[in-house]
């Protein structure tokens, strides 16, 4: 697999051109939280609504590149539906996979291994599901933030929710 | 023997003084197609700044030992090069050394632009400029109550100048980009200067885009102020000029405070010194200073009308064999190729998003720009958040265009 077929899996594409849980949701009583990439002008907006401990729906909009938009579908796909402790696993886990340094993946490494971190900082791909299609995106550094963007909006919602329950 | 434009110019030869093209990205030769961020160093620029750090770097207007002497003659004869090469009528005193046209237009906003505009005055700027002409002046107009008006685009990309006339009332200084870093637009500057004199306004001339890409002659425009950047015409980073004509720099006041810019200093007062040093503060970039004479030297060893010549024609290849070969599927922003496009591409292609066109390029080898641009008022005129950019310098060829195009086409077959 090519650097770029890696970057642009499948999957990636196929959240791209059907994105999933597009929209926005009435707010409030939906949390409604605006990331903003200044570099190259990628917004996205996530509406989070919350319901006895658990995302009963989120949704988001805005405008960017594959990964960022592809990010934010996978991103929404993922925590529908999750108890907030497991949203902020997903999170947490999300992160570290974006923040395995470039010089720990091996030429193998990202590919084969189903495990791949950081020495202190194991990543278990396997628990991530389709999450883990957006691997390939550390081996380009400019655009972890681009994957990160919508992950951000979540957590700054998720805080908000947290600070007014 | 001047260059002219009777014999174009020799592009495989010069390719072979800049050693970067030698490179290989991904398996492929480097085709740099971004000289509109930064351009591409020749061998003689590299070669000047490391000579002098070897033979006489020493810090400049100090010492009195013969390296120190050597070491201010270079950075002072760097002064005249530069000056001349954009026309300076006194090139050694017209000439301000700044960190690059960003800091050169911060200096005229903050230390013209405070002393003589008045609440009330205006300031005319256009849609297309850079950030760099529009932050400093938003930042006055905030503390000054200066009013900021705005030339607008027609649909083409050009400045519509229909209302130029009324626009200019109680205008006191105009300041326009020479030529758009994300349209290509060359506005006729020529006739703006003339309208502005005529209501009593002063030009600035942000020339980033400009003075690198075609003979810019500060007398012939009639400009008051003209800022650039030495890493954008094949010189260093870390250094610009601001030339502006003798009178305007004596009446002005201080920008930067510090070492070299002062007459005097007294524990409660201090006199500054006479322009240019008045606005250079502190030990000066002096191995870029020669540097950029260096880029100078070789961009008038080209000619300056040859590497227009050929940049134009660049130009208008590429509008073709984009429109041939990608038809609806790519947007092209800015006017058609003629005297007032210079050779900057933006492009937007059908359902990809600059940032993935600019990563599908790069396996091509092809180093394009994704983004605004630091455009981003120009980026809503144009109804979109970004574009790719490709830009052109004067070590492009076709196939450098070939070759972006054939990364286009397969980005657009990836997302399709």
């Amino acid at each position: 697999m090519t650097d770029l077929e890696d970057l642009y899996r499948e999957i990636i594409l196929d959240h791209y051109r059907s994105p999933r849980n597009r929209g926005e949701l009435e707010s409030p009583p939906a949390v409604r939280v605006e990331g903003f990439n200044p570099l190259c002008g990628d917004e996205v907006v996530v509406s989070l609504l919350v319901e006895d401990g658990r995302v009963a729906d989120i949704k988001f909009a805005g405008a960017g590149c594959s990964i960022s938009q592809s990010s934010a579908s996978l991103m929404s796909s993922a925590v529908k539906g999750k108890s907030l402790d497991e949203v902020h696993e997903l999170i947490r886990t999300f992160k570290a996979m974006m923040s395995i340094h470039e010089a720990s993946l091996g030429a193998e490494g990202a590919e084969g291994a189903e495990e791949t971190g950081t020495g202190d900082l194991l990543v278990d791909v396997r628990r991530i599901g389709e999450l883990a299609a957006l691997q390939g995106v550390v081996k380009f550094p400019v655009r972890i933030k681009c994957a990160t963007l919508s992950w951000n909006a979540l957590a700054q919602g998720l805080a908000e929710v947290e600070a007014g329950s | 023997m001047t260059p002219g434009t009777t014999t174009p110019l020799d592009v495989e030869t010069l390719r072979k003084d800049f050693p970067l093209l030698a490179r290989t990205v991904h398996g492929r030769p480097l085709v740099y197609l971004d000289t509109a961020s930064s351009s591409l160093q020749p061998r003689p620029v590299l070669s000047a700044m490391e000579q002098y750090y070897e033979t006489c770097h020493a810090n400049v207007h100090r010492g009195v030992y013969t390296t120190a002497e050597e070491a201010t003659a270079r950075y002072e004869g760097a002064r005249v090069s530069v000056g001349r090469f954009v026309g300076a009528r006194d090139p050694g005193r017209e000439i301000v050394f700044v960190k690059n046209a960003t800091e050169a237009l911060n200096l005229v906003v903050r230390s013209w632009g405070a002393a003589n505009l008045k609440p009330g005055d205006a300031v005319l700027l256009t849609e297309m400029e850079h950030h760099a002409n529009l932050v400093p002046w938003l930042m006055l107009a905030e503390r000054s109550g200066i009013e900021l008006r705005y030339l607008h685009l027609d649909d083409d990309g050009r400045l519509d100048l229909g209302d130029l006339e009324r626009s200019l009332d109680g205008v006191k200084v105009v300041s326009l980009s020479a030529m758009s870093n994300v349209l290509g637009t060359i506005p006729p500057l020529r006739e703006i200067v003339e309208a502005a004199h005529a209501a009593g306004a002063l030009v600035v001339a942000d020339g980033a885009q400009a003075v690198p890409h075609f003979p810019f002659d500060v007398q012939e425009l009639g400009v008051d102020f003209l800022a650039f950047s030495a890493h954008k015409m094949h010189g260093p980073t870390g250094i610009g000029a601001l030339w502006a004509r003798a009178d305007l720099l004596d009446s002005m006041p201080p920008f930067l405070g510090g070492g070299g810019m002062i007459f005097d200093v007294r524990l409660d007062r201090f006199v500054p010194a006479e322009p240019p040093h008045r606005f250079e503060a502190g030990t000066p970039p002096i191995a870029e200073a020669v540097g950029f004479a260096a880029a100078v030297d070789y961009m008038e060893s080209l000619g300056m009308a040859r590497v227009r010549a050929h940049e134009a024609q660049l130009t208008e290849y590429a509008i073709g064999a984009i429109a041939e070969r990608l038809g609806d599927g790519c947007r092209l922003f800015g006017p058609p190729a003629g005297p007032d496009r210079g050779g900057v591409l933006s492009l937007a292609l059908r359902d990809v998003h600059p940032h993935d066109v600019a990563q599908v390029l790069d396996q091509y080898g092809v180093c394009v720009r994704p983004g605004h641009h630091c455009a981003k008022p120009l980026m809503r005129v144009l109804g979109v958040t970004a574009t790719a950019r490709a830009s052109i310098g004067p070590y492009n060829d076709e196939r450098d265009i070939d070759t972006l195009i054939e990364g286009l086409e397969e980005a657009g077959r990836l997302f399709s």
